[in-house]
Order: structure tokens, then C-alpha cells, then sequence
């Protein structure tokens, strides 16, 4: 397979919309009766890329929900957006199942928000759609159904419709999971570059992924979980992670996890 | 090679069938042998083929009212709430009426023409035909729906573009069901009051002791429901062809 290299113009009419921040405050949530987090607070600055960490069924993915408006948290819970208009209808969210429907090609899973949304689906949006196809190296698989594609590139897929939403909030549960080594590293670097001045909150269980991409990054650990300090990042994204400091943040961000997890068992 | 053993088991009961009437001696107004079938069929040929048009009339018209009151239910049922709640449990328990129970008032209300039979075929494919498709509806996937939430769809584009399509194996089974048992339906029908049709003709032919023309009909209703099930199976292979359990790949 080979990712295409940002060589054409990009037909994406990137963000055009200023990018907004998103403040959680005091959120509570419960889940199978106990309290996965209280009193949790989190800022995402306006176009910052996030990365949160942490062992796995702490709440991540969860919090991310929360945001999207897909659950309901406690009452006294506030999730407001910077500029105070309302989340709704401005987010792209990608869930950790890439969730493509089986019945539709590739080329058509990655037009499906427009389709939902019962925009025209003009030549524009589908030479758009194919070109996001052909940046995660998909251009053989247009016309594939879901069935037909491994598990790596039905995530590419997945990957190129949250992308195609052009959203100014871009929320994404592990989109680089099920991908080898040298994709995936492609394709950091592809979602770092088209998504560019979004906002971004994205988990993932990958440090060295975390360092590479966020501008400040969160580990989150405990029961009910909390978030710890905001580990800030220099430079900008995507970073080389075997040049500069990062080996030193890398052994940092395996200690804290490292103990998270000892406090969740 | 499915032709071939679907032949093989054809001619393998006939001969079965012949070796019991030379072994037991059976009456022949009891049990006739195959060629005597064979020969009513052939010399009634068109007696029973405006006979089986009537039954296949009856078949037919009740199948496409039986599934489109099916989904149409399943539809309303799935798409508003107080339509479900009202709705699913006067079809659940109008499931504990047998439908045979059923035909002496339908012929007494619609008379003995194709009326109640198609009523009765119409009211044996419904149910499962609602039922399958309603099932099919309400098991959404979850992150379909979350996911369609967050790009900003309205309830009725879900119910459309993801929800409609996500049931279409599950109305696929339900229309297999109605499919086979819709013959049912229009014979029953005819057992208790017709002027036409095979069922009828049965009778008729019972009465006058003329079994080899009852078993001539008999093997046509069955040819009727076979031929009719596998149209419709191929039919809905290819309409829900992305659906890999509907379609195993060699069985």
C-alpha cells in the first residue's frame, strides 16, 4: 500500500469557521452504578490537539462520549464551548469501532455525514472524499465494501470520514489502533496536517503517539478517575519523537501510567 | 450438482413410493401409484393448471398484502413510540387465535370468491413478516446511531439511511417465512368454502374418490410452494448481497 504524500492541493475547504474551545467543569458520570469520575474538569484550548491517556476502562472513552453529547452526565455537570454557541452539529467523532456501514462502499461511508445531513452531494464533495481516500492510500478500495477490507484499512476508511467532516471539534477514541507500524506513522502525520487549527481530543494507549501529536497531553488514572496535571508539549506537531527531549517525557509518561494502572487494580 | 441430487431425491421417493404399493397391495383409491398420478396429471393438465392459477392468484395477491401491512406495521411500530406500545401487543396475542380457526368467518364475511383467501394468506404472512422486520429495526447497532447522531441526522434520515438498511436481513428472513407458509393460508382458505382452486379441487376429487387426481394436486401445490421459495430466496440473496450471514459463501 502507499499513502499518497501531500502533493495535490487539497480540495478541503479546511476550517473555515474559527476554532472554538470546549471547558468540561465539575462533570460527573456514572457507569454500572459506581461513579467512573466526579468534580472532573477539562480545558481544550481553541485549534490545541489533546492527547489523553491512561489504563484501559478508566473512563476515557467515556469522557469523549460525554463531549459528543452521546450521554448524559450528573446535573451540575457543564460542558460549554469557548465561544458559547451550542456543541451540536459541530464535531466529528471517531469512535474506537470504525462503524463503517457494511452496505455502503468505501467511497460512500466516507460521504455518509453529508448524506445524513441530506446535503447535495455535488462533484466537489465526492473528488474530496476520493482524494481523502487516496491520502490514506485507499484509491484501489473505492468502490469496496466494508467486508472486503481488513481491519486496518476499514479504520483508514474510518479515518478519512471523520476527516472529511471538516469540523472545527474533532473528537477520536484510538483512530490509529489497528494499523502497522509504518501506516500508522503515515497517517499521524496526515490527521496532524489536515487537521491543522480543529480542536482536537483524542485517546490513545500509545505514549509515544501522544508526545508525537498533542500539543498538551492528560493522564487520566483512579477510581473515580481523575485527570492529571496538563503535560505540556513544545514545538509543533507532528514532532520527530527520536530527536529533541522526548525520551525523557517517554520514561515520564510510563511511570505516571504505570502507576495508574497499580491504582486501578 | 444441486440440480443433480434434488433430481436424485425426486426419483429416489418415487420409486419409494411405487415399491410400497407393489409390497402392501394398498387400494388403490387409497394410495395410487405413481404412474396413475402421473396420468391424471397429464390428462386433467388443464384442469389443474386453471385451478393452480386461482391458487397462485390467491398466493401471490396475499403474499404482496401480507408484506406490505408487515412492514408498513413494523415501520410505524419503529418509528413512533405509541404506535409500538399500542400496537405489539394486540399482534402478540391476536398470534394465540389460530389462523385456521379464522377461515369459516372469514368466508362468511367475504364469501367463497378470492376473498377470504387471500385474507387468510395475507394474515399467516403477516405476522412474521412484522415481526422479522421490526426485530431487524429495533437492533440498530448502537454506534450507527451514535455516530449518525453526531453528524447532525434527524430521526427520520436515520430511520432511512441506517436503520431501514441495517433490517433488511432480518425482513429478508421474515419474507422466507411468509414465503413458505403463504401456500398455507390459500388452501385452508379453500378447504372451507370455494368454488376454485386446488385445495378445492382436492375436495372435490376426495368425495368422488378420484385419488390420483387428489395427489396430482397435491404434487402441484408442492412444486407451487418450492418454486416460489426459491425464487424468492435468490431474489432476496441478491438484494441484501452485502449481508455475508445471508449469504454463506458454499453451503
Amino acid at each position: 500500500m502507499s499513502v499518497v504524500s501531500g502533493a495535490q492541493a487539497p480540495p478541503i475547504a479546511a476550517f473555515s469557521v474559527p476554532p472554538f474551545g470546549i471547558r468540561v467543569h465539575a462533570a460527573g458520570l456514572d457507569f454500572g452504578g459506581a461513579p467512573l469520575f466526579e468534580a472532573l474538569d477539562l480545558e481544550l484550548a481553541p485549534g490545541s490537539w489533546t492527547c489523553l491517556l491512561g489504563p484501559s476502562g478508566v473512563g476515557k472513552t467515556s469522557l469523549l462520549r460525554l463531549i459528543a453529547g452521546l450521554i448524559e452526565p450528573w446535573p451540575g455537570s457543564t460542558i460549554a464551548c469557548s465561544d458559547g454557541a451550542p456543541i451540536a452539529g459541530r464535531i466529528a467523532y471517531m469512535a474506537q469501532q470504525d462503524l463503517l456501514l457494511p452496505w455502503l462502499s468505501a467511497l460512500d461511508n466516507v460521504l455518509l455525514g453529508a448524506r445524513l445531513r441530506r446535503e447535495p452531494v455535488a462533484s466537489a464533495a465526492r473528488e474530496r472524499a476520493r482524494w481523502l481516500l487516496a491520502r490514506v492510500g485507499l484509491t484501489a478500495k473505492l468502490a469496496s465494501l466494508p467486508a472486503a477490507l481488513s481491519g486496518g484499512q476499514r479504520q483508514r476508511v474510518a479515518l478519512a470520514r471523520t476527516l472529511f467532516e471538516a469540523r472545527p471539534l474533532v473528537l477520536m477514541d484510538e483512530p490509529f489502533s489497528a494499523l502497522d507500524a509504518i501506516t500508522r506513522h503515515q497517517l499521524q502525520a496526515l490527521a496532524a496536517e489536515l487537521l491543522h487549527g480543529a480542536t482536537v481530543l483524542h485517546v490513545t494507549h500509545d505514549p509515544w503517539e501522544a508526545l508525537r501529536l498533542a500539543d498538551r497531553l492528560y493522564v487520566m488514572a483512579g477510581s473515580p478517575a481523575r485527570l492529571g496535571g496538563a503535560i505540556v508539549l513544545p514545538g509543533d506537531p507532528p514532532r520527530d519523537v527520536t530527536a529533541s527531549g522526548l525520551a525523557g517525557r517517554h520514561a515520564e509518561l510510563l511511570a505516571l501510567l504505570a502507576n495508574g494502572k497499580r491504582e486501578a487494580a | 450438482m444441486a440440480w443433480l441430487r434434488g433430481i436424485a431425491v425426486v426419483v429416489g421417493l418415487i420409486a419409494l413410493w411405487q415399491a410400497v404399493v407393489s409390497a402392501t397391495g394398498v387400494p388403490e383409491f387409497m394410495l395410487p401409484p405413481p404412474l396413475d398420478v402421473a396420468r391424471a396429471m397429464v390428462g386433467d393438465a388443464s384442469l389443474l393448471a386453471g385451478h393452480a392459477a386461482v391458487t397462485i392468484a390467491e398466493i401471490l395477491i396475499g403474499l404482496a398484502c401480507g408484506v406490505a401491512l408487515g412492514i408498513a406495521t413494523a415501520l410505524a411500530m419503529a418509528a413512533w413510540r405509541p404506535a409500538r406500545d399500542w400496537i405489539l401487543p394486540v399482534i402478540v396475542a391476536s398470534q394465540a387465535i389460530p389462523v385456521f380457526a379464522l377461515a369459516p368467518i372469514l368466508v362468511l364475511w367475504l364469501g367463497f370468491d378470492l376473498g377470504p383467501k387471500i385474507a387468510m394468506a395475507t394474515l399467516i404472512i403477516y405476522f412474521p413478516v412484522a415481526s422479522a422486520f421490526f426485530d431487524g429495526l429495533r437492533r440498530t447497532d448502537p454506534g450507527h446511531l451514535d455516530l449518525a447522531r453526531t453528524m447532525g441526522a434527524a430521526r427520520g434520515t436515520i430511520l432511512r439511511r441506517i436503520r431501514i438498511p441495517a433490517a433488511l436481513p432480518a425482513l429478508a428472513s421474515g419474507l422466507r417465512v411468509g414465503v413458505a407458509v403463504a401456500p398455507i393460508g390459500a388452501v385452508v382458505g379453500e378447504w372451507v368454502g370455494a368454488r376454485a382452486g386446488l385445495g378445492h379441487l382436492m375436495l372435490q376429487a376426495k368425495a368422488r374418490v378420484e385419488t390420483p387426481r387428489m395427489f396430482a394436486a397435491l404434487i402441484l401445490l408442492a412444486v407451487i410452494g418450492v418454486v416460489l421459495y426459491l425464487a424468492a430466496d435468490r431474489l432476496l440473496r441478491r438484494a441484501v448481497a452485502w449481508h455475508a450471514e445471508s449469504n454463506p459463501a458454499e453451503d
